[in-house]
C-alpha cells in the first residue's frame, strides 16, 4: 500500500502519524503553506484523507480531491465532514465508537465533580502560597445532584451509569424517548433543564443540535445550575454561556469544548466556578492508541477490499 | 434569619446550657446564629487567658465541649484535668485523632461521632482528586488559562480509568463510599483494613504492602492512629510502582511525606491527589512545579449542605445530653 498517497490533516497522534508514514505515501497537510498549490500538485495521487474532530473534511476539499475513496476520522464525531457529498460520490467515512466511550465519560464526571468542588481553584489557591488555616470556601455537594443528560447514546448512557453511583437521579432529552430506560425523559431541553442541577451535553452534533444550549435553556438551568460540554463547542451559544456566567446568571460550567477552538473567551479565565479543558476528553494514552489502530484497521480493510471495521457511510 | 447573621445577645441566653469551645468549629461559625438560640458558648480562644488558667477559673462546672478539626489536642493532662464536670464531648469533621479517648473512656466521658455525614462528600472528594491526577484536570485547566493552548497546541495525554486497580486504605464510612463510586467506573476494588469485612465483595489485603503490590491506585480512607503513622512509607511507595498514584483525604501523618515528595520529584510514581499535609498550612515547595499533582487546602468536606447536616447533627446531640437522654450517635472503638 505504500504507493497510496493519504493526506493526514493535522498532527493528531505521533504513533499514528508512525504506521502512516510506514504503509502509505504520507502528505502531512500541515507542512505546506501554499495548500492549493500542494493540492493542485498532488491530489491525483491521494486516495485517502484522515482527520479529526477539528480538522475536517469539507465540500471544498473533497471536490479538490477527485481519487478521494475513504475519509477514516480520528474521532467519534464526524459533524466537520460533509457526509452528504461524501455519500454522493461514492467516498466511505469511518469514525472511532465505542473506544473512547469510557474515556469521555470518566471526563464527564470529573468536570462535575471538578467544577462543583472547585478543584482547580482549590489547587490554584494552594500553589499560590494563600493557604492559611482558618480560611475556607464552602463548595457545593456533587453526591444526590439530579443529572440532566442531552443524549443518551453510548457515551450519555456511560456517564448516566457512574452518575448513578453517586446517589444522583438522572433524567434525559433525546430526540425520541428510550422505551426500555429506567430514567426520566423530558420531551424539551428547556424542561430538562428546569428540573436538573447539572445539564451535560452528550450527543451528536448536527444541523437540530447547533446551538441546543441558547438563553433559554441557560435561564431554565439558573443561577444555582452547572452546564458540562463533552460534546462540540457549536452545541452551546458561547457569547450566551459567557455573559451568563460573568453575571452570575449560570451558577457554573465545566467544559472541555469551544466554538472556535484553540481559542478560549478569556472572560472565563477570571472565574472559579468554571473549568477549562483542551478537549482531552478521549486523551489518554491507552484510547488514543485504540483509535489509532481503529483507523489503520478501517484504512486496511478497505484497501485490501475487506469490509470496513466501523463505517458510518 | 439568613445564615451568618448576627444576634444581639439573648437576655435569657444565661438560662441556657453551658457549651465550651477551645477554637471555634467551622460549623459554629456558619452557624452561631442559630446555636446561640439553644446554647451559651464559653469561649476560651476569646480571653487573654492561656487556655489552662482559663479552663481553671471559668470551666469547672463545664459539663460539655465542642470541638474544632483545628484546635487543641484534648489531652489528659493539657485539657481534661481542667474540666472535673466534663461528661461530653461533640467533635465535628471526622477525625479524633486529637483527643485522648483512653482518658475519656476512663472518666465516662461520652464521646459523639460525626457518623456519616462527611462521608459522602470526602468519597467525592476522593474520586474528583483521582480523576484530576489521571486526566490532568487542573493542569489542562491551569494550561488554558495561560493562553498555552493557542500557542502550544494540546495538551500531554492523561491515563485510564476504567479497569484499573485500586486499593482502598481502610473500608469504613468514607471508604466504601469510594469503593462503590469506583467500581461504577470500571475499577477493580481491593482494600485492606484492621479487620477484613465479611459483607464488602472486595479482594481483602492484609496489610498495606500487600496491598500496595496487587494495585497502582491507593486511596488513603483511614483514621490516624499510633499504627498509621506513616504506615505509607518508602517500602510501600516502592511496590506501588512507577505507574501508581496516591489520593489522600485522611491525614497528612498516615503518609511519610518527605519520602512522598522524593518519589514524586524523582519520577517512582505517577501522581498523587493531596488533600492533607503533616504540618498544614505548610505544602512542601516542591510539589508546586509538579504538573502531576493536584493539591487541596484541606476542604475535602466542606460543602453547604454538609455543614447544615453538621448543624442538625451538633443541636441533636447537645440537646440530647443536656436533657439527660443518650447521645445519638456515640463514638465506639472497634
Amino acid at each position: 500500500m505504500e504507493s497510496i498517497g493519504l493526506l493526514m490533516l493535522c498532527p493528531m497522534n505521533t504513533y499514528l502519524e508512525d504506521e502512516l508514514n510506514k504503509r502509505f505515501n504520507l502528505y502531512k497537510f500541515w507542512n505546506y503553506p501554499d495548500r492549493k498549490q500542494f493540492l493542485s500538485q498532488n491530489s491525483a495521487s491521494i486516495r485517502a484523507v484522515v482527520g479529526t474532530a477539528t480538522a475536517g473534511t469539507d465540500a471544498e476539499l473533497i471536490e479538490s480531491l477527485p481519487k478521494l475513496e475513504i475519509v477514516s476520522s480520528f474521532s467519534v464525531g464526524v459533524d466537520n465532514i460533509d457526509l452528504v457529498k461524501c455519500k454522493e460520490k461514492g467516498i466511505r467515512v469511518t469514525n472511532t465508537p465505542d473506544v473512547l466511550t469510557d474515556d469521555v465519560a470518566d471526563l464527564a464526571i470529573g468536570l462535575m465533580l471538578a467544577t462543583l468542588r472547585r478543584i482547580p481553584a482549590c489547587d490554584r489557591f494552594v500553589r499560590s502560597g494563600s493557604w492559611t488555616i482558618g480560611q475556607f470556601k464552602l463548595t457545593t455537594k456533587f453526591s444526590g445532584k439530579r443529572v440532566g443528560i442531552i443524549g443518551l447514546g453510548r457515551i450519555g448512557a456511560a456517564i448516566a451509569k457512574r452518575a448513578e453511583a453517586f446517589g444522583c437521579p438522572i433524567s434525559y432529552y433525546s430526540r425520541t424517548k428510550k422505551p426500555d430506560s429506567k430514567y426520566t425523559y423530558y420531551p424539551t431541553v428547556v424542561k430538562l433543564a428546569s428540573n436538573c442541577d447539572i445539564l451535560v451535553v452528550a450527543c451528536a452534533l448536527t444541523e437540530e443540535t447547533r446551538h441546543i444550549i441558547n438563553r433559554e435553556v441557560i435561564a431554565a438551568l439558573g443561577p444555582k445550575g452547572v452546564l458540562i460540554n463533552i460534546g462540540r463547542g457549536p452545541h452551546v451559544d458561547e457569547p450566551e454561556l459567557v455573559s451568563a456566567l460573568v453575571e452570575g446568571r449560570l451558577g457554573g460550567a465545566g467544559l472541555d469544548v469551544f466554538e472556535d477552538e484553540p481559542r478560549v473567551p478569556e472572560e472565563l479565565f477570571k472565574l472559579d466556578n468554571v473549568v477549562l479543558l483542551p478537549h482531552a476528553g478521549s486523551g489518554t494514552v491507552e484510547t488514543r492508541t485504540e483509535m489509532a489502530d481503529l483507523v489503520l484497521g478501517n484504512l486496511e480493510a478497505h484497501f485490501l477490499g475487506k469490509p470496513l471495521l466501523t463505517p458510518l457511510v | 434569619m439568613e445564615v451568618g447573621e448576627v444576634q444581639s445577645p439573648d437576655s435569657r441566653s444565661e438560662d441556657l446550657p453551658r457549651v465550651l469551645m477551645l477554637c471555634p468549629p467551622s460549623v459554629y461559625t456558619i452557624f452561631h446564629a442559630e446555636f446561640s438560640k439553644n446554647f451559651h458558648f464559653i469561649k476560651s480562644y476569646e480571653s487573654t487567658l492561656p487556655t489552662d488558667q482559663f479552663l481553671s477559673a471559668y470551666a469547672a462546672d463545664i459539663t460539655a465541649l465542642l470541638l474544632s478539626g483545628s484546635g487543641p489536642p484534648i489531652t489528659a493532662d493539657g485539657v481534661l484535668c481542667h474540666l472535673p464536670s466534663l461528661k461530653c464531648i461533640v467533635p465535628p469533621p471526622a477525625g479524633l485523632d486529637h483527643v485522648d479517648l483512653t482518658e475519656c473512656r476512663r472518666r465516662d466521658i461520652a464521646v459523639a461521632n460525626a457518623g456519616d455525614i462527611f462521608s459522602v462528600d470526602v468519597a467525592d472528594f476522593a474520586v474528583a482528586l483521582l480523576i484530576d491526577v489521571l486526566r490532568k484536570i487542573s493542569a489542562g485547566d491551569r494550561y488554558v488559562r495561560s493562553g498555552l493552548w493557542s500557542s502550544n497546541g494540546n495538551y500531554g495525554l492523561g491515563s485510564k480509568l476504567i479497569g484499573r486497580r485500586v486499593g482502598i486504605v481502610g473500608l469504613g464510612n468514607i471508604g466504601s463510599k469510594v469503593a462503590v463510586r469506583l467500581q461504577a467506573f470500571g475499577c477493580r476494588i481491593f482494600y485492606t483494613s484492621r479487620t477484613l469485612k465479611p459483607s464488602a465483595l472486595y479482594e481483602y489485603c492484609s496489610d498495606v504492602y500487600e496491598l500496595a503490590n496487587k494495585v497502582d491506585i491507593l486511596m488513603i480512607c483511614c483514621a490516624l492512629t499510633d499504627q498509621t503513622r506513616h504506615m505509607v512509607n518508602k517500602e510501600v511507595l516502592s511496590k506501588l510502582g512507577k505507574d501508581g498514584v496516591i489520593v489522600n483525604i485522611a491525614r497528612g501523618a498516615i503518609i511519610d511525606e518527605n519520602e512522598l515528595v522524593r518519589c514524586l520529584v524523582d519520577n517512582k510514581i505517577a501522581g498523587a491527589g493531596l488533600d492533607v499535609f503533616e504540618h498544614e498550612p505548610s505544602v512542601p515547595k516542591e510539589l508546586f512545579a509538579l504538573e502531576n499533582v493536584v493539591l487541596s487546602p484541606h476542604r475535602a468536606v466542606f460543602t453547604l449542605d454538609s455543614l447544615r447536616d453538621m448543624y442538625e447533627h451538633v443541636t441533636g446531640n447537645l440537646k440530647a445530653f443536656f436533657s439527660g437522654k443518650p447521645l445519638l450517635s456515640r463514638y465506639v472503638d472497634d
